[in-house]
């Protein structure tokens, strides 16, 4: 698999990183050659194989379905970079 | 008095039993030890010495009422991956910033529950992403070890203390805790360990709650200790592990006294070799290494089996699918709105890109865009998919073993500790650091590096044990064989300490 500038871009856009024109070229090659090393899983057969999901098989947990915390919204905001009478301040979305 | 600093933690808990010393007094030890010599190993990112003695004056008085917890008045390291309450957590990622969480990780509050005192934040590679803790926010790790030039004498190039528990193995190798918490999501845990003398076990996923430790690869990360001992491990992991209905995938099983576990003797245990693991040009001191194990297993009962683990090549290239897929999923909630850093853009797209450009390093945003690029449309199944299914296959190798075998013996890492910059020009180098220890996450299973010799340049090496799920007894007995053939390793000198 060859990993061209537009793909780079476009995966960078997806998981929203900036990218320099610089960088940008530098992670074709980075890409390219680790995307060209994991092929060879190819070589293996997996038609009649089921995806791994669990180490040792156990069911779901459950639990009751009750409020266990709640009310802390000061210290839910604590850490926000931007915050006004425990609200989060976040950028405009909607022109 | 003796350095209390070289006390092991089990003789540290035997002298607080004896009152031979206080928990003041060995934590002051240990505070005293971290101001000297951390400017030069730079293990903590942040020493928290008010908090040590606090704890500390409150073990004292729990010792002198009768009322000590299992690991009492026992000064230990945290990895900067594990919350703590109150107290700055970062992953030593520039993205978190001066995070402080509101709360503790289980694997955590378990030990300050047993009376453990915590000495400070210990550095890792950024979100646990390296081998080499040389992509930390906070700068790079030096490990006590100095490799020997061709004239036999010391050099001063500076080593690597493995990643990305780096600051956990360095600190505990230098004498700067009793023992440390670590994680290992491919060999974080045990190739640090290996690389500096200590030992380090990951258990079976599920053993430790994940609860409350920064994720990077939900279905591979597990927590587990980094100590001088296998009976200091042993102490370590009793107190870490536990069910916990805060993270569904920990296991309700009892945690066996794994201290009991170390008498046991390997007589008659089924040790399986795995073909596999005889890599293409596997230096001459490392097949030695793993020939004297087998030799000192043989010499205490224990009987040696070839077996074959066929998909094991594929490990590491399935790994780096996974890993990276679940760190760009995980790592999508690092959006700059709800905490650490924020760059402001024009727009709330181009703040995102900024605010993750900036705060992600370079090693960091390498994995989120080989994960985005795995888990894009119309790639899915061709990836992720087919290394979930590869997956079964490496963990179907181990059932057949288990058949004929207790526990496999293979080496930690494919060479000793290196120096800064050797490996990071190159990805895939870095990314071999972890071609014996990665099956053992992909799989599940219980893992555990004893150290066993010295290289060549007189840097530590490792021996791997693996296990069946959930039965670190047989680790711990096993790596207690190791240890009492091979003995324990020192970095000699004591230079961190000299300023």
């Amino acid at each position: 698999m060859q990993v061209d500038e537009a793909t780079v871009r476009r995966i960078a856009r997806l998981a929203r990183i900036k990218v320099t024109d610089a960088e940008a070229k530098g992670l074709e090659n980075e890409l390219t050659q680790i995307l060209q090393w994991v092929e060879q899983l190819g070589e293996v057969d997996t038609s009649a194989v089921e995806p791994m999901t669990r180490v040792v098989p156990s069911a779901i947990k459950m639990r009751e379905d009750v409020i266990a915390d709640g009310e802390i919204a000061a210290t839910v905001t604590a850490n926000a970079p931007m915050s006004e009478d425990e609200f989060f301040v976040v950028p405009k979305i909607v022109e | 008095m003796t350095d209390l600093t070289k006390l092991t933690l089990s003789e540290a808990r035997d002298g607080l039993k004896k009152k031979t010393f206080t928990a003041a007094e060995l934590t002051d030890a240990f505070i005293g030890a971290i101001e000297k010599a951390n400017p030069a190993i730079n293990a903590y990112v942040l020493p928290t010495p008010e908090h040590a003695r606090a704890q500390a004056k409150d073990s004292d008085k729990r010792i002198a009422s009768g009322k000590a917890g299992l690991l009492e008045g026992l000064p230990l390291g945290n990895k900067d991956l594990f919350c703590t309450n109150g107290i700055r957590t970062t992953a030593c990622s520039k993205i978190l910033g001066n995070f402080v969480p509101a709360y503790e990780s289980t694997v955590g509050q378990n030990l300050w529950n047993a009376g453990a005192v915590m000495l400070g934040k210990l550095n890792n590679d950024e979100f646990a992403m390296g081998s080499s803790n040389e992509t930390s926010a906070w700068g790079t790790v030096v490990s006590p070890w100095r490799r020997k030039g061709k004239d036999g004498k010391p050099t001063t190039d500076k080593l690597v203390p493995g990643g990305s528990s780096g600051g956990s193995s360095a600190a505990v190798a230098a004498d700067l805790c009793l023992a440390a918490t670590a994680t290992d999501t491919g060999g974080s845990i045990r190739q640090p360990a290996a690389l500096t003398g200590t030992v380090g076990i990951k258990p079976t996923y599920g053993r430790c709650s994940r609860w409350g430790i920064v994720a990077f690869a939900s279905s591979l990360d597990q927590a587990g200790p980094i100590t001088k001992t296998v009976r200091d491990a042993a102490m370590m992991l009793k107190v870490m592990a536990s069910h916990d209905l805060k993270d569904t995938t920990s296991v309700d099983a009892p945690v066996p006294d794994y201290e009991a576990a170390l008498g046991k003797g390997v007589k008659g245990l089924r040790v399986g070799v795995p073909k596999e693991y005889r890599v293409d040009g596997m230096s001459k001191e490392i097949q030695k290494l793993w020939d004297d194990g087998i030799a000192w297993l043989k010499a205490v009962g224990a009987t040696i089996h070839d077996i074959s683990l066929p998909h094991t090549k594929y490990a590491l290239p399935a790994y780096y699918i996974v890993a990276p897929a679940e760190a760009s999923s995980n790592l999508a909630r690092y959006d700059g709105m709800r905490y650490g850093l924020r760059v402001q853009g024009d727009n709330l797209t181009d703040t995102y890109e900024k605010t993750r450009a900036e705060g992600f390093g370079k090693e960091v945003r390498r994995r989120i865009l080989i994960g985005t690029y795995v888990l894009s449309a119309g790639y899915y199944d061709a990836y992720y998919l087919k290394a979930q299914k590869v997956r079964t296959l490496i963990k179907q190798d181990f059932d057949k073993a288990w058949a004929d075998v207790d526990v496999v013996l293979t080496p930690t890492t494919p060479s000793p500790a290196f120096a800064f910059g050797e490996k990071s020009g190159d990805p895939l180098a870095m990314y071999l650091e972890d071609i014996f220890t990665v099956t053992v996450n992909m799989a599940g299973l219980p893992g555990m590096s004893v150290p066993a010799g010295l290289s060549s340049e007189g840097t530590p090496l490792g021996l791997q044990l693996i296990g069946k799920p959930f039965d670190e007894e047989t680790l711990f007995r096993t790596a207690q064989a190791i240890e009492d053939a091979a003995g324990r390793f020192k970095a000699p000198g004591d230079w961190w300490m000299k300023g």
